[in-house]
Parts: C-alpha cells; sequence; structure tokens
C-alpha cells in the first residue's frame, strides 16, 4: 500500500491553548479520509499543519516520504489544498487565477491545458471563467477554490469543508468528483455533513478537544451507535400501545421507544442488546399477535448520534458499547 | 526568481484591477506637479533645472508611499488568502520579494508619468540631464525605502488603516531623522553617538546628494540597504504571524 500521507504525535498550541493533541494517523492511496469533528476541534488546524502552512508545536508530518518541516515547497508541489472557506485574489478571474497556480506549480504548457480544461469541465465553470471571483457566488467561489486544487493532478489532496455553500446538485458533483479521483489520490475532506462521510468516506476520524476519539470505516462507526440494529415500527396510533407491550416482552430487545408521531402515524423503536440481530424475533412475535404494521426497517445505525456522543461532554471515549443514553439533544453544529 | 516574478506580475496586476491605483496615480501627479509650481515658484526661479520638483518628494512619499504598501500583506492576511498563496509552492521570502517588486515598480510607474514637467525644463532652458535622471533614480530608491518599510509594517496588522499609518510614522522616523523632534528624543536617553546615528539615518539627507545629481555610492547603499533590512524583517514577520 502507498502511504502518502502520515501524521505522528502532531500537537499544535496556540499560548495556553492545545488546538490539537497529539494525533496521530496515516493516509494511503485510494483511500477518502473524512474528518469529523465540532467547531474548533482542530480540523483546521490539522489540516493547516498537514499542508505546510502552520509549524507544529511539535510531532511530525511525512508527505510522500518527504517531511514538511524539511522540504516545504516540495511537499507543497504534491498536496492540493483548498483552505476553510476558499479564500481566493477576489480579483482575478478564475482564469487569470488558474494560470496564476498553473505558474507557480510549473506545469508544462500540456500538462497546464489539460489541467484546468479538465478542472473547468468537472466543476462547471466555463460559464465564470472570465468574471472577477469577487462577484461570483459562494458555490462558485467554492468550485474555483476546489478547482485550483486539482489542476497539477496532485497525490494528496486536502479539501476542508469541499461542499459547504453548495448546492444539493452542486455537493452530488463534488462528490461525484471525489469518487473519480480517490483511486490515484490520497484525499482528506473535512466535512460537517455526516451524510457525506457515508457518501464519499472509506473512512473516518472524528476529533473532539484536539484529539482523534475514532478512526474507523463509516459503516464500524455506524454500529456504535446505538440505534444500530434497531428495529423501527410505523404503526397506526390505536395499536401503538399494544405493539409497544408485545415488543418489550420479546427477549432479544433491550428497550423500546417511541419516537415521533407524525403524519398520523406512531413510531417505535426497538433497541437490542449489544447490537444484536432482533428483526427475526420482532416479526414473528408481530406476526404471532396478528399485528398489521405500516413500516418496519431496521436501522443501519446513526452517524449523528454517534458524532453526539463521542464529540459531547468532552471525555474521549473509545469503548465501543457505551454508546447508549444519550438522547436527543441539541445538535452539536449543524451545517 | 520565476517564483517572484510570477507574484511580482499578479500583485502588479492587481494594482491595475483596483481603482486605488488611478486614484494614486492622479493625487500624486497632481500634489506633484502642484507643490512644484506654486510653493516650489519652479518657473519664477529661471533655472533650468528640476530641484524643486524633487525637493517635495520625500514629504509626498511620507503620505503616499503608506498607501501603497498598506494592502500588501494586512488585506492578504484579512481576507485569508495568506493561506492560499503560502501554501503554493513557494518560499516566503519569494513572495516577500516578489510583492515589494510589484509595488515598486508600480511606485515607478508613478514617477515615470511625472515627465512632461522633464520635457518641459528641456523645451524651456538646457538642464543638465545627469543631474536629473540621478534624481529620478534617487528618488525611485527612496520610494522603495519607504515602499520597503510600509511592506513589513503591512504584514503586522489585518487592518490596512492601521497599516497606513504605523507605516507613515515610521516612514516620518526615517525621514526625520536628522531633524530636532526626532533628535531630540532619542538625545533624551540615548549617549551622543547613537543620537548621530540616528541622524545618518535620514532619508532626507541622504535624498539630498542624490537629488542634486551628486551620486554618492553611500547614499545608494544606504537605501539599498533600508530595502535589504526592512525585506528581511518582513519575511520573519510572515513567518511569525503565519504560525500564530
Amino acid at each position: 500500500m502507498d502511504r502518502l500521507l502520515e501524521i505522528n504525535g502532531l500537537t499544535k498550541k496556540f499560548g495556553p491553548i492545545t488546538a490539537v493533541d497529539n494525533i496521530s494517523f496515516s493516509v494511503d492511496r485510494g483511500e477518502v479520509l473524512g474528518f469529523l469533528g465540532p467547531n474548533g476541534a482542530g480540523k483546521s488546524t490539522t489540516m493547516k499543519m498537514a499542508t505546510g502552512y502552520l509549524s507544529p508545536t511539535s510531532g511530525n508530518i511525512t508527505v510522500c516520504g518527504s517531511d514538511v518541516r524539511r522540504n516545504p515547497i516540495e511537499i507543497k508541489r504534491r498536496i492540493g489544498y483548498l483552505p476553510e472557506g476558499a479564500p481566493l485574489y477576489g480579483d482575478m478571474t478564475p482564469h487569470s487565477l488558474l494560470n496564476f497556480v498553473s505558474d507557480v506549480r510549473k506545469l508544462s504548457r500540456e500538462d497546464r491545458r489539460r489541467g484546468i480544461e479538465q478542472a473547468v469541465e468537472s466543476l462547471h465553470l466555463e460559464r465564470v471563467l472570465h468574471q472577477p471571483i469577487e462577484t461570483l457566488s459562494k458555490g462558485y467561489k467554492r468550485r474555483v477554490g476546489l478547482a485550483q486544487a486539482i489542476i497539477h493532478d496532485p497525490d494528496v489532496l486536502v479539501l476542508d469543508e469541499p461542499t459547504d455553500g453548495l448546492d444539493p446538485n452542486q455537493k452530488h458533483e463534488v462528490r461525484e468528483l471525489l469518487d473519480r479521483m480517490s483511486s490515484t489520490k490520497a484525499i482528506i475532506i473535512s466535512t460537517h455533513i455526516l451524510e457525506e462521510v457515508d457518501a464519499v468516506c472509506s473512512r473516518a476520524i472524528i476529533i473532539s478537544q484536539g484529539r482523534i476519539v475514532a478512526d474507523q470505516m463509516p459503516s464500524q462507526l455506524e454500529e456504535r451507535s446505538r440505534f444500530h440494529n434497531a428495529v423501527g415500527i410505523r404503526i397506526t396510533p390505536d395499536n401503538a400501545e399494544k405493539c409497544m407491550s408485545i415488543l418489550h416482552d420479546i427477549s432479544e430487545v433491550r428497550s423500546v421507544e417511541q419516537v415521533i408521531q407524525s403524519s398520523g402515524l406512531s413510531e417505535l423503536v426497538a433497541f437490542p442488546h449489544n447490537g444484536g440481530d432482533i428483526i427475526g424475533p420482532v416479526r414473528s412475535a408481530l406476526d404471532q399477535n396478528g399485528l398489521m404494521v405500516d413500516e418496519m426497517f431496521v436501522e443501519k445505525g446513526r452517524l449523528e448520534d454517534v458524532f453526539r456522543n463521542l464529540t459531547i461532554g468532552g471525555a474521549p471515549n473509545e469503548s465501543g458499547d457505551d454508546t447508549g443514553g444519550v438522547g436527543v439533544q441539541e445538535v452539536a453544529n449543524h451545517a | 526568481m520565476r517564483n517572484t516574478w510570477i507574484i511580482c506580475r499578479r500583485e502588479l496586476s492587481a494594482y491595475f484591477t483596483s481603482p486605488v491605483a488611478y486614484v494614486f496615480i492622479v493625487i500624486f501627479l497632481a500634489l506633484a506637479g502642484g507643490l512644484t509650481f506654486f510653493f516650489g515658484n519652479w518657473l519664477e526661479r529661471g533655472q533650468a533645472d528640476l530641484q524643486v520638483f524633487f525637493i517635495y518628494h520625500p514629504y509626498l512619499y511620507l503620505f503616499l508611499i503608506p498607501a501603497v504598501g498598506m494592502r500588501l500583506w494586512a488585506e492578504e492576511r484579512k481576507s485569508g488568502t495568506m493561506e492560499f498563496l503560502m501554501t503554493l509552492p513557494i518560499s516566503t521570502g519569494q513572495a516577500v520579494i516578489g510583492k515589494f517588486v510589484a509595488a515598486w515598480i508600480f511606485a515607478g510607474i508613478a514617477l515615470l508619468l511625472t515627465f512632461p514637467i522633464w520635457v518641459t525644463v528641456n523645451f524651456l532652458g538646457n538642464p543638465d540631464n545627469g543631474v536629473i535622471v540621478t534624481a529620478y533614480v534617487g528618488s525611485w530608491l527612496m520610494a522603495g525605502g519607504f515602499l520597503a518599510l510600509s511592506a513589513s509594517v503591512s504584514a503586522l496588522t489585518k487592518n490596512q488603516v492601521v497599516a497606513f499609518v504605523l507605516a507613515a510614522v515610521l516612514g516620518f522616523v526615517f525621514l526625520m531623522s536628522g531633524v530636532e523632534i526626532v533628535q531630540a528624543f532619542f538625545r533624551a536617553w540615548a549617549p551622543p553617538k547613537f543620537v548621530d546615528s540616528v541622524a545618518e539615518l535620514s532619508f532626507l539627507t541622504n535624498f539630498g546628494d542624490l537629488s542634486q545629481g551628486v551620486i554618492d555610492v553611500r547614499d545608494i547603499l544606504f537605501f539599498a540597504s533600508v530595502i535589504g533590512v526592512a525585506l528581511f524583517i518582513n519575511t520573519a514577520i510572515v513567518e511569525i504571524k503565519k504560525s500564530a
């Protein structure tokens, strides 16, 4: 496996505040790493260090085999970076900006033509190519920022909130673009949008208060949710009581909750012990009692739920089965 | 070198895509001309030289050059583009020099646009054009000195107004360091030797000879060192500020 980015014991202190606290992880070619965490958790700071903008207080960063501190220029050549908020020179047009970046990156005439052409095409920038960037909408600015990060076909792509400010169609296109590029690159994206992790990431790191609290595949993270393998049932309100008591009596079911009542139906969720599979027993118990349900489904687990559990309350908790107990609270961050 | 030039080109085009450039050039030309004719009584003097034209340059630069230099880094920091720029494969030094040279070329263009006065003096009389060329070069060097100070100060803040005021104050100290107001400030606490060497740092003194056509290597070295030292400090400030 081709290890393109390796971070070891990375720490960054701003005066008395520790923004990033002893973080270690690595990213291989072909991986898309999702970087999750509440605002101020240290995501952007970590990315700024990985791209050679901030210098770490301690720890090592290796990009494509060279040390960021020893060869800053060399590693910047191998990285494509979209900084937080996609800051760009407002007085330039996308066309002049992309040419400026190609100049600085010393692209050959052929590479420049191809790089700009592909970036413009895949991010749909044709219409605004000659308008000053300061006059563009947020979505266009973000896409110009993405374009400048990919024109040199970098090995490592670091994108700080790449889909922020994009509409659902644009988000979808950016995800497809990341998907296409993922096989040949190591990609790190930070995001607030949890569905994005499911959609594009092969791995997710959750960081809270400068520390890594989870580093797993999205599906594994979902398993840590108390909703993992829970069975949701929608049923008419008249039958809700009866259904609830039936569910309670199933030995495999740990607890039952009435979640919401909408569209005239009651929704019940039956939680299993330790994420076990309970759809079979639930179905047969309902059948035996001749109870008709309108809808029944197995939950994969809710990332949002895992995210809240790992990032609220401070104390990083690595144990996998201790994710129950937190009800619906205020969402820590909302994109 | 190539990177420095790429940065320089971008910065230069940034000057000309904003109205600031044109406002600056118009004001510079109007003031330079106005001072020469009305305060310097250039025509009444009846001498075929540009003495009274160049004599006002230090004071013009004191206020106008900070206006050129204030945006160099403050704007970059304010808009966050510093992160974009400094994660491109260029060194801090290349960025610092590229930006400075762009602003210096811009100041040079403004200075060159005063050429009608040179045409006029040649039309009216027979001036010593060698003196005039030396004075122009001296003036441009002095502009570089003010500009390098402005650029470093600009890296200290995100606020362009603060950058402007600080640069003007710092420029004043360098301009007037031979004059009593600055000398008195240092004489109160510093040893006489130090006070004398402060006087040596005066832009006014060092520009004085050049503006009269006297090419003294020390004057040229002086402005070159001011630029060099200021840009070195500028680089250090950028390095520190981007890490904090």
